[in-house]
């Protein structure tokens, strides 16, 4: 299973703050993990199509083509705006 | 020598500014002691706020702050070094973070101290949600805040 959480906006958009999806081979990439998620519905396709969309990888910051695999806590959320 | 400390803590409740004060001030070897504190103010660019909202990624915040530290200290020489972030619900007037640094010499602990600020903005996982006269609106990330970060690049 990859551990999935959303936070802020993106969590409020999609109504979910944390989900899980079984580890398949069609998912090697934050950006197909993303691509997945987005398949959804047209709520979540638009939410994450957002190009201002980070992402992180077992909680650091990563670029689209970070390696997801099973056991993964992958974390997709807006820029921020703390301090 | 004791070794250099540094305090991370995110929290929902508040801190007291004198106390974290005495908790860095209390080395002979420092000159100097910088603090800085956040707080709640009563306008942004959609208007009047009444309180603010901080959520925040737990596990990955403590861990970025801790990450900061590590990287000013690479920079700066330093001796004790406090951030406090606080999250949930805040109203107006109330302290958002607090930054103290202290250092032998002055130049360090501002420099650091206005360094860990930049970077925590842009890239510590904390989210701000306004609410005011027009509704709630979460906050968006400002390219000034990018840029001021970016000052510090190590060219």
């Amino acid at each position: 299973m990859i551990n999935i959480l959303f936070f802020a906006q993106i969590r409020e958009l999609l109504g979910e703050s944390s989900i899980q999806v079984e580890a398949i081979a069609e998912i090697t990439t934050a950006e197909e993990l993303r691509a997945n998620l987005a398949s959804k519905n047209e709520q979540w396709g638009k939410v994450l199509a957002s190009d201002k969309l980070l992402v992180a990888v077992n909680q650091t910051i990563s670029r689209w083509d970070m390696q997801v695999e099973d056991g993964d806590e992958v974390a997709f959320f807006p820029p921020v705006t703390g301090g | 020598m004791p070794a250099n400390v540094s305090k991370v803590l995110v929290q929902t409740q508040d801190f007291s500014v004198a106390d974290e004060y005495a908790l860095i001030a209390d080395d002979y070897r420092d000159g100097a002691v910088v603090t800085f504190v956040g707080k709640v103010r009563d306008f942004n660019y959609g208007g009047m706020v009444t309180d603010l909202t901080l959520e925040h990624y737990p596990g990955m915040t403590e861990e970025v702050l801790s990450q900061i530290i590590v990287e000013a200290r690479e920079r700066w020489s330093l001796n004790k070094v406090t951030i406090i972030h606080r999250v949930g619900t805040m109203a107006l007037g109330d302290q958002i973070v607090f930054i103290g640094v202290t250092s032998a010499h002055r130049k360090a602990a501002f420099s650091a101290g206005e360094f860990l600020i930049d970077f925590l903005k842009t890239k510590a996982p904390f989210w701000k949600l306004e609410s005011g006269e027009a509704g709630k609106n979460w906050l968006d990330a400002k390219d000034a805040d990018e840029q001021a970060a970016k000052m510090w690049d190590i060219p």
